[in-house]
């Protein structure tokens, strides 16, 4: 049985990353030129880990699903990115971020990740502004900051509502340039569709070229993943359509073990649902609580009005609007964590207060900030996404408060790594969401960001070299082993299953229908009768997909249905592990409300005494349950304590 | 709603081309145009109406207007009739019930068609890899602080930065020219100190990797900046031709031999 060992380093909190720096080994230069690494997605992640190791003089192959590197879904990200610069002197400083982000995890991350993440944070925004991100600034010309949620300080970088979208043009713009320099070569179009370990170690990727169908293998010395998360479970999220869980799956099944899958955050303000025909759901970023007020209203007749359209918003007076978050949480008010303003307003729309035509929305009201701050002020902070809200809902929001409801957004679980980003496979490191490491049981907003771009530019290139300084002298791999053609034989026998299937059903048709169970048995509220019955609907839900999916077209050359259907054969057994992860911990922590596990006023229970722990599981093959090893979580530095976002 | 689709469907790279109608009914005007085409495959594999079952093949990701995947040219639009818009955030209540709607790949001798709705841009990357950034290697940079950037300077950097590489621009262009993304680009970094040191080559390397590509050349028509779903302005070409000349004036990079080893 493998062994978890985090390889925490020695010292105090401060002290971890830079002993473990002193004491790491490094190749020389002229070694680094020896060594292969393939990195695996191109968003924040895995394009700043590409380009910074092919500076360092690594041979690296990327690759990415998508017509360009430009195009990953890091792209998406709108409010901003975290780091403890306390620019704005408002009592900001490297623990009061690692604190915050412990805390805002609900004390189910590790202290020595969570530190070092905080600890790099300020050279993460000192590298994007020396590539020419253009992040908001001040009339003096100095860098601006707005809050996020579970902070009470102004951390947050951000470069208008696109700042994901200007952090990732920069890390393309990095790798653009290794490209160019012909140390890093990039393979677009391809997807990965399977591990290959040599003698138990990571050693290469099989691939399939989107276009052409042709199946690849490529061989290196280390794989990095960094292909984000797996919401798309779910199949109504806030991630781009095309991202998926395979390449995660795949190192799963192949002895990586997956931590804390459960972990599954549900965003509080995205634009609800509006029919069976939708393909995805759209988020308002969280930036917008800083100066939109959430409410529903007060009193029964009023909802029906507003359901039957007989009232608007604005005819409801300041009175009779439930400002249910300032009311619970007045330290933190609308800037409470994702998981709790969900919760609570979950709670409002079980009570029969939810607006807009399913009952299933509250408002995200601008009126008072407008009024103080005026229309152009708010304009200028929040265009684009008032734009895009008047798109799909066809309101203006200037004019009448947005309307909002939860939606799948992010995955805290992931590959387990240790503190080195090495998955139990060795070889094998993981970077950005697709791991586990540093979000505990809730992220963050902002941070997701930051994780992914300290993963790539600042921690992988350090200890990537402690792993690769033991291998120097191994050549370069060859494809032709006999362990590359086994992956590569498998992987083209599952497509040619799924092809020959030919049944009734379309792959979207199933998908939503997995969609369906775990959005109402695995998603904001969770107990033990509906998370059994979900295992059990799942496991009949594979073996329909296995009988009845109709996947058109053939291996080779463009096809979408078969991309697509690999991918639900993997989500479908994904769905069951994060249902028996959520079964098996007896606790609520975080975005896991487990609803037998609540404080009288509704407030998630921790159980640190037997909870404590990441769940890391080990596949065991197939139609076999997979192995539970638990990691403890052990709190040298700061004191548990039940989050209170209250006083 | 009903719509008539007149759509382009093209085997691959190599087959000849040519529009196939479609019927679709009953289609909610809150239904964005690529849930409408995602309703039109659906019935294509459910119904079988034509063997063998080859549904239609677009572009797409991330559906929110960001990514810059979806590439339609809808009624002689790029991203169709609506302003400022990606096709992805277009929704059918743009429409008239009963139109009929011509979709079309963006037609450019720099993107070749890969199958149906798909075009190649990968020349894109090419333009950018030229020199579409800035040097600096990771580590070893200043105080973010330390630079200063005007607010007014910097909000004119954003403006360019916004272009999403979706190629509308080019397939607007009567010309298939590049210029308003290369723009874009070049702007953005003069308008910034940190882009300063390498503006010279920057603009001269990109500009001549885009010719070499086969975009055409600029006539100053500005249906790139019309069709741009980000509405960058063509105020960027403008800065960029005063780039370029500048460094033709005054650009001359000597090799120098040899070093300090």
């Amino acid at each position: 049985m493998t062994q978890l060992n985090a390889k925490i380093p020695q010292g105090s909190l401060q002290e971890k990353w830079t002993n473990y720096k002193a004491n790491q080994k490094l190749v020389n230069p002229a070694n680094k030129r020896k060594f292969e690494i393939i990195v695996v997605g191109t968003g924040l992640a895995g394009a700043s880990a590409a380009s910074a190791l092919g500076e360092l003089g690594f041979n690296v192959k990327v690759f990415c699903i998508q017509d360009s590197p430009r195009r990953a879904h890091s792209i998406s990200a709108q409010g901003g990115i975290n780091a403890a610069k306390n620019y704005p002197n408002d009592g900001d400083s490297i623990w009061r971020l690692f604190y915050d982000t412990i805390k805002g995890g609900d004390f189910r991350s590790r202290e020595a990740n969570v530190y070092r993440l905080a600890e790099v944070s300020n050279n993460i925004i000192d590298q994007c502004v020396a590539q020419g991100v253009p992040f908001a600034r001040d009339y003096a010309g100095y860098l601006d900051n707005r809050s996020f949620g579970g902070a009470q300080v102004s951390r947050t970088f951000y470069a208008r509502g696109q700042t994901g979208q200007q952090l990732l043009l920069g890390a393309y713009g990095a790798l653009s340039k290794e490209i160019k320099r012909g140390s890093v070569k990039m393979y677009t179009r391809h997807e990965m569709l399977d591990l290959v370990i040599v003698d138990g170690i990571a050693r290469g990727i099989i691939t399939r070229d989107t276009i052409t169908g042709k199946i690849e293998r490529f061989a290196a010395h280390a794989v990095i993943i960094a292909t984000g998360g797996y919401g798309n479970v779910y199949f109504l999220s806030t991630n781009a359509l095309n991202c998926n869980a395979s390449a995660i799956w795949n190192c799963y099944k192949k002895g990586a073990f997956f931590a804390n899958p459960a972990f599954v955050q549900i965003h509080p303000t995205c634009i609800p649902v509006h029919g069976d025909y939708q393909s995805k759901l759209t988020l308002m970023s969280e930036s917008l609580r800083n100066d939109g007020r959430i409410w529903v209203p007060k009193k029964k007749e009023d909802v029906e009005a507003i359901r039957s359209k007989k009232l608007r918003a604005v005819d409801i007076p300041e009175n009779d609007r439930d400002y249910f978050l300032e009311r619970r949480y007045p330290a933190f008010g609308n800037l409470v964590p994702r998981d709790v303003a969900s919760r609570a307003a979950k709670e409002r729309c079980d009570a029969g207060y939810g607006i807009g035509p399913t009952g299933l929305a509250v408002y995200l009201d601008f009126s008072e900030s407008i009024r103080r701050l005026g229309r152009d002020v708010i304009e200028s902070r929040y265009g684009n996404l008032f734009q895009m809200y008047e798109k799909i809902v066809d309101e203006n929001p200037y004019e009448n408060p947005m309307m909002i409801f939860p939606a799948v957004h992010y995955t805290m679980g992931g590959l387990w790594v240790d503190y080195e980003l090495q998955s139990t496979v060795p070889g094998l490191f993981v970077a950005g969401e697709a791991n586990f490491s540093d979000h505990g049981a809730n992220r963050l907003g902002a941070s997701a960001l930051m994780q992914g771009l300290a993963d790539g530019y600042f921690i992988l290139p350090y200890t990537l070299q402690n792993y690769l300084a033991d291998q120097i002298g191994v050549q370069k791999f060859e494809t032709d082993l006999p362990e590359f053609e086994l992956a590569e034989k498998e992987t083209i026998e599952k497509l040619q299953r799924l092809l020959a299937i030919q049944g009734k059903y379309s792959v979207a048709t199933l998908h939503k229908k997995l969609g369906k169970i775990m959005w109402e048995n695995v998603g904001m509220a969770r107990d033990e009768a509906r998370l059994k019955q979900a295992i059990e609907a799942i496991r009949s839900l594979k073996q329909e997909f296995w009988k009845e999916v109709y996947v058109p077209g053939s291996l080779t050359g463009v096809n979408d249905e078969l991309l697509k259907a690999n991918r639900l054969a993997d989500y479908l057994e994904l769905a069951e592990l994060i249902a028996h992860d959520a079964l098996l911990r007896n606790e609520s922590c975080g975005c896991h409300f487990r609803v037998e596990y609540q404080s009288e006023d509704g407030e998630a229970l921790r159980n640190d005494e037997e909870y404590k722990y990441v769940s890391c599981w080990e596949y065991q093959g197939e139609g076999v349950e997979p192995q539970l090893h638990k990691e403890p979580l052990e709190y040298e530095f700061v004191e548990l304590k039940s989050r209170n976002y209250k006083v | 709603m009903n719509f008539t689709l007149k759509i382009w469907r093209q085997e691959n790279s190599k087959a000849k081309g040519r529009f196939k109608t479609y019927k679709i009914e009953n289609i909610s005007p809150d239904c964005s145009f690529l849930e409408m085409l995602d309703i039109l495959n659906e019935k294509l594999i459910h119904d079988k109406i034509e063997l063998p079952v080859d549904p239609v093949a677009f572009d797409h990701d991330c559906r929110e207007g960001i990514c810059g995947m979806c590439s339609l040219y809808i009624n002689g639009h790029p991203h169709g009739p609506e302003q400022g818009t990606t096709v992805c955030q277009v929704h059918m209540r743009k429409f008239q019930d009963g139109d009929t709607i011509v979709i079309e790949p963006w037609r450019a001798k720099a993107f070749p068609i890969i199958k149906d709705l798909m075009v190649d841009r990968s020349a894109f990357d090419k333009i950018i890899q030229e020199g579409g950034y800035i040097s600096a290697s990771t580590g070893g940079v200043p105080d973010a602080n330390s630079i200063l950037v005007s607010k007014e300077y910097a909000d004119m950097a954003m403006d360019a930065a916004a272009c999403i590489g979706c190629g509308a621009c080019v397939a607007a262009c009567k010309n298939a020219s590049a210029m308003l993304f290369v723009a874009a680009k070049v702007s953005q970094f003069a308008l910034l100190p940190q882009g300063h040191p390498e503006a010279k080559r920057r603009v001269q390397a990109m500009v001549s990797k885009m010719d070499e590509l086969g975009f055409g050349s600029c006539t100053n028509t500005y249906a790139c900046e019309a069709e741009c779903p980000k509405n960058i302005s063509v105020e960027h070409i403008a800065r960029m031709n005063r780039e370029f000349l500048k460094s033709k004036l005054t650009h001359a990079e000597k090799k120098r031999i040899g070093g300090f080893g």
